[in-house]
């Protein structure tokens, strides 16, 4: 016993070396699987609020371009209303709307932390448990998917980007309506890819590839991007589809964070009929 | 306290807050971010004691996962390299002892010792970090291309900190 005392302390250096690496990836996959780094991320308050008087100061510097970035939205939002169409059919009737329930309900958040240049990358938004942010909700933009929400604190929240690893979203190809899986790849954050597509649908550069729905986290037929290439592998029979991201991961400044009001008694549904 | 260690604190909070205001927000062509934080331990003295400077490494590494969502993985690639050093140091040095809280700094041990030492260990240190990072085999030699990439930006950026820190004066009162 003495003598594997002296051991160890002879060698101490390398005895902490590997207990400090145990720690680590101890962390690393704690953090990975469990998605419990309640404590240390940047949703805490520290950094958080490090992060949010940061994002202060250089918001002032983007205040034009994200001025250009609205006033673009309200015409969008402004051409959808009742009023910018014409009436062509003059009779009067009133109709209360059974069939049409609400399903999603928006947050407007900010970023104030983002990265881009990692495999994994994460997002901070600075609203979080008390303005309703509830983990695996999802995050949008009118032309794109941003992320899902892992982790909240009461006034912060961390989003995985969907340049992450860990991230596939369900994908259709509008015109045909057949379904695949969107994913990122790493390196180039305005691309990403798409699988299982059958080979005997026909595809052609330029088509939308929009949200499914069939996650319950994203809202149907929301924009992903448009297709700049495609082939099917050797051995494969499906096509390997890539995409041209609509949003600029870059340049992120306002987001929505989805609340899909039916979530839970969908998942409970799908759960039980598993189960039979 | 002593003046070491308030020294080394400043230089610690100073590294830190260039890292994450600074130069976590870089990336060139898209995925290359520099690190200056591991200045920190390759700056510690040469007679540091082992469990110091490991601890340290720990330290430096986890708070800069705290503040880029990376849980773990700074933490454990700046042991690694805090491990490797004083075999690199024995490895690349003639004489084989310093003198007492001696810094490893362009003015004492001469400009390509420096550029020498901060190679070696900031590409281990980063082909180890990208490597947690992805953590599959099959991306290796994107992995090793990246790291290459990303270690002669930090090179460049330590080296110059060294520049700037390096003592003018002693030109000076001669």
């Amino acid at each position: 016993m003495r003598n594997l005392f002296n051991f160890i302390a002879k060698h101490y250096f390398f005895f902490l070396f590997v207990l400090l690496q145990v720690i680590a990836f101890t962390l690393i996959v704690q953090n990975h699987f469990y998605h419990r780094s309640a404590f240390v991320n940047s949703a805490n308050f520290l950094s958080g609020s490090i992060y949010q008087s940061r994002t202060n100061i250089a918001e002032y510097f983007a205040l034009r371009s994200i001025n250009e970035e609205l006033a673009a939205r309200n015409n969008e939002l402004m051409s959808m209303l009742p009023g910018t169409y014409l009436k062509t059919d003059r009779q009067i009737f009133t109709f209360n709307d059974t069939l049409h329930r609400k399903q999603f309900s928006y947050i407007n958040a900010r970023v104030i932390n983002n990265t881009v240049q990692n495999r994994n990358n994460y997002i901070t938004l600075d609203k979080g448990r008390l303005h309703g942010i509830k983990p695996d909700m999802g995050v949008i933009l009118p032309n794109g998917v941003i992320g899902i929400v892992k982790e909240v604190s009461a006034n912060f929240s961390a989003v995985l980007s969907f340049l992450h690893s860990d991230i596939q979203v369900s994908a259709r190809h509008k015109k045909s309506n057949h379904l695949g899986t969107v994913f990122w790849e790493g390196y180039n954050y305005q691309k990403a890819t798409m699988l299982y597509i059958p080979p005997h649908v026909e595809l052609q550069i330029g088509d939308s590839i929009n949200t499914s729905g069939f996650s319950h986290i994203f809202p149907q037929d929301i924009l992903i991007g448009t297709i700049s290439d495609f082939e099917i592998r050797r051995g494969d029979n499906f096509y390997t589809i890539e995409i041209d991201l609509d949003v600029d991961f870059n340049n992120l400044t306002y987001v929505n964070v989805v609340k899909s009001i039916y979530r839970s008694e969908l998942i409970q549904l799908e759960e039980s009929a598993r189960q039979l | 306290m002593n003046l070491g260690t308030v020294k080394h604190i400043g230089r610690f909070l100073l590294l830190i807050a260039i890292q994450v205001v600074i130069l976590n927000q870089v990336y060139l062509s898209g995925y290359l971010t520099p690190f200056i934080y591991p200045l920190f331990i390759l700056m510690l003295p040469f007679d540091v004691k082992g469990w110091v400077l490991l601890l340290w490494a720990f330290f430096t590494g986890l708070t800069v996962d705290m503040f880029s969502d990376t849980m773990g993985m700074h933490a454990s690639a700046t042991v690694f390299m805090a491990f490797l050093r004083p075999f690199i140091i024995r490895l690349i040095s003639v004489k084989a002892d310093f003198d007492a809280g001696s810094e490893p700094r362009v003015d004492n041990n001469g400009f390509f010792w420096i550029l020498i030492y901060t190679s070696l260990l900031i590409f281990l240190h980063h082909t180890f970090l990208f490597f947690i990072e992805t953590f599959r085999l099959n991306e290796v030699f994107n992995i090793i291309f990246r790291s290459l990439l990303s270690s002669v930006l930090s090179i460049m950026i330590i080296m110059l900190a060294h520049l700037i820190m390096g003592k003018p004066s002693r030109h000076r009162r001669s």
